[in-house]
């Protein structure tokens, strides 16, 4: 028998009985439908991280104090004594490292921005001029943060742009004064609006320098360093660099932290890629139920055409072909309902871009691979038993009908 | 030509064993026209089912043109159904969801004829059978007559020498029954071997030779031929 005629008979009796073989095909695509949309899902949220992290800044390597591994109890934390905090001086020690392009102090903390009676409370930022390359932020209007001695207070800020609409609405405000906590500082620039990016606003922020933000809290501290690398290849060197000279200046304790943001990266990466397989195989045993639901089916469809089988056999059939024959039935049935499962996924994927434009929802290469193989899989699996019952029908019985 | 000889056919049913056939010996030259007659149960259905290979008997051999078809493997035998023998049965079996030409050409299709040779000979077989302006109906659009001539038409589709009628006028009135007989037996008159199963005499009477089955053996042949029938 032909390829071409083996098809256009399975076609055929798939189109014999239409209910039937819409819902199997409904069945199929539902299964593929739901592997692409929850794998674009877990997909997006992946990319999302990642384009966060990105935002972040590239090759950085961030010092924050205390230390994340337990080495025993020391006497300073009997008595509640903090790690010893990181200071200007150290971050200029780590500048002097062949591996470190630049670094931005940061200081955290939060005061009550105020202007001609309108006030709120606003996270503050002290950092360098630096800040704005290692961070990635654009400016909209004025300057950023002058370059120049790193322990000088200058009474200067540069605002978010939110913060700059709430207190100046249309006003320009370059050159126009505010007061911060109890000291006053001149408007030097405005941020780009640029949204959030790992949970800070920038669009809230309010940016001074960083010996302004440690005389305005009262702190010699530092919230954290962003070292930026020389490039990729120099991340690690920096770190250790970072490490071992923060450990000659604490005398001889470890007591900063200094990690990666590729390490970050790579964890989450991790994490996510495992969660999008892991949805993905919670939407892949749908598929499994729509392959044995077209066991089903083929076992009552060979069951309806027994009178059908026993007259191919008559005709000169043998029993192999008429096993064909209905796996074709099978092998069509998966694959049609397995593209119309992927454009119902794919669309699904479109809709949930409209809904949530954040989110780059689309279904990794892998997984739109996975669902069509696992479709056609089941597909040929679970037709294999009706087939060869229907291979061995004795034709007599199958003729007359018993 | 066909030979049986010592066939038999024992079918278990639950722990009693009930014989269909019991030891039959029948020759049938190419080209005879052959009439099986008998009561139901008589074990003559059983019988036309040995001769077209669907099903086995389980002692005996069965020599179809010299050769032993019983020893032949299920493909084996699957295409000596295709190439030599034609059914013709009392339900019609046409496929449903299928159109005339289509039931026509199913034989064709199954053994791979190529598509052009396909169109032709239905073609002429619509054209031979009356059925030119009936080829796109499906089976339900058709009268039991025009069914049975579709039917008769992919019997012979495949040119088998071996026809093989089981109660082919039964659903049938008598009108159309007699015209269907006269189209089967046009085919004998252009040598095909026509073997019959039916249970009415007016009809198996037409066959040049008659024979008749009870309890699984043939009780007598009319008129008598060299094939003799073994007494019980």
């Amino acid at each position: 028998m032909r390829m071409a005629d083996i098809a256009t008979f399975a076609t055929g009796s798939l189109r014999g009985s239409p209910t039937r073989t819409l819902l199997m095909m409904l069945a199929m695509s539902i299964g593929v439908a739901a592997v692409v949309v929850l794998t674009a899902l877990g997909e997006g949220a992946r990319r999302y991280v990642i384009s966060q992290f990105a935002s972040l800044g590239t090759n950085l390597v961030i010092v924050l104090p205390g230390r994340t591994e337990t080495a025993g109890i020391s006497p300073g934390m009997l008595v509640g004594q903090v790690p010893r905090e990181i200071t200007l001086d150290d971050a200029e020690a780590i500048l002097r490292s062949p591996a470190v392009k630049r670094l931005a102090p940061l200081t955290i903390g939060s005061a009550t921005l105020s202007r001609n009676g309108l006030n709120r409370e606003v996270v503050v930022a002290g950092s360098t001029s630096d800040l704005l390359e290692v961070r990635h932020m654009g400016m909209g209007i004025g300057e950023f943060l002058p370059p120049g001695d790193i322990h000088d207070a200058s009474p200067v800020c540069v605002l978010g742009d939110l913060m700059r609409r709430e207190l100046f609405g249309n006003q320009p405000a370059v050159g126009q004064w505010v007061r911060l906590g109890d000291r006053r500082f001149r408007v030097i620039g405005v941020l780009a609006p640029q949204g959030e990016s790992m949970g800070l606003r920038t669009d809230e922020l309010v940016i001074v320098p960083v010996a302004s933000a440690q005389q305005l809290f009262n702190t010699s501290g530092l919230f954290r360093i962003l070292v930026e690398a020389k490039n990729r290849d120099s991340i690690a060197q920096a770190q250790h660099d970072a490490e071992e000279i923060m450990f000659a200046r604490h005398r001889g304790e470890k007591d900063v932290t200094v990690i990666t943001q590729d390490a970050v990266l790579a964890t989450f990466d991790r994490i996510l890629t495992a969660l999008t397989m892991a949805v993905g195989g919670i939407a892949a045993i749908s598929l499994a139920v729509a392959g044995v639901l077209i066991m089903n089916v083929m076992l009552i469809a060979v069951a309806q055409r027994v009178k059908e089988i026993g007259l191919l056999k008559a005709l000169g059939a043998p029993g192999r072909r008429i096993r064909n024959l209905f796996f074709a039935e099978a092998v069509l049935l998966s694959s049609v309902g397995a593209v119309a499962g992927l454009a119902l996924g794919y669309i699904g994927s479109v809709f949930i871009r409209q809904i949530y434009p954040s989110l780059p929802a689309s279904p990794p290469w892998w997984a739109v691979l996975a669902a069509c193989g696992t479709a056609l899989g089941t597909g040929i699996l679970f037709s294999v038993w009706p087939a060869r019952r229907a291979a061995r029908l004795d034709p007599v019985t199958a003729l007359a009908g018993r | 030509m066909i030979e049986l000889s010592q066939v038999s056919r024992i079918f278990e049913v639950g722990d009693q064993q009930v014989a269909a056939l019991r030891g039959i010996d029948l020759r049938i030259a190419a080209g005879d026209y052959v009439s099986i007659m008998g009561p139901s149960g008589s074990g003559k259905s059983t019988l036309l089912n040995l001769l077209g290979l669907l099903d086995r008997p389980t002692s005996g051999t069965y020599k179809l043109d010299g050769g032993d078809v019983t020893a032949l493997n299920d493909v084996q035998q699957a295409r000596v159904r295709s190439e030599k023998i034609g059914f013709v049965f009392q339900a019609f079996h046409l496929v449903p969801r299928l159109t005339a030409a289509m039931n026509i050409e199913l034989p064709m299709v199954l053994a791979g004829v190529s598509p052009p040779e396909r169109r032709a000979r239905v073609e002429r077989l619509l054209e031979n059978y009356g059925l030119r302006d009936r080829a796109d109906h499906r089976p339900d659009q058709l009268s039991g007559g025009q069914r049975q001539r579709v039917a008769i038409a992919r019997a012979t589709s495949m040119n088998p020498s071996v026809l093989l009628a089981d109660e082919p006028t039964g659903n049938l009135d008598q009108t159309t029954g007699k015209e269907v007989l006269n189209l089967l037996e046009k085919l004998v008159e252009q040598g095909v071997t026509l073997i019959m199963v039916t249970h009415d005499p007016v009809i198996g009477g037409r066959a040049a030779r008659q024979i008749h089955m009870v309890d699984g053996q043939i009780t007598s042949e009319n008129p008598a031929q060299s094939t003799r029938s073994r007494a019980p």
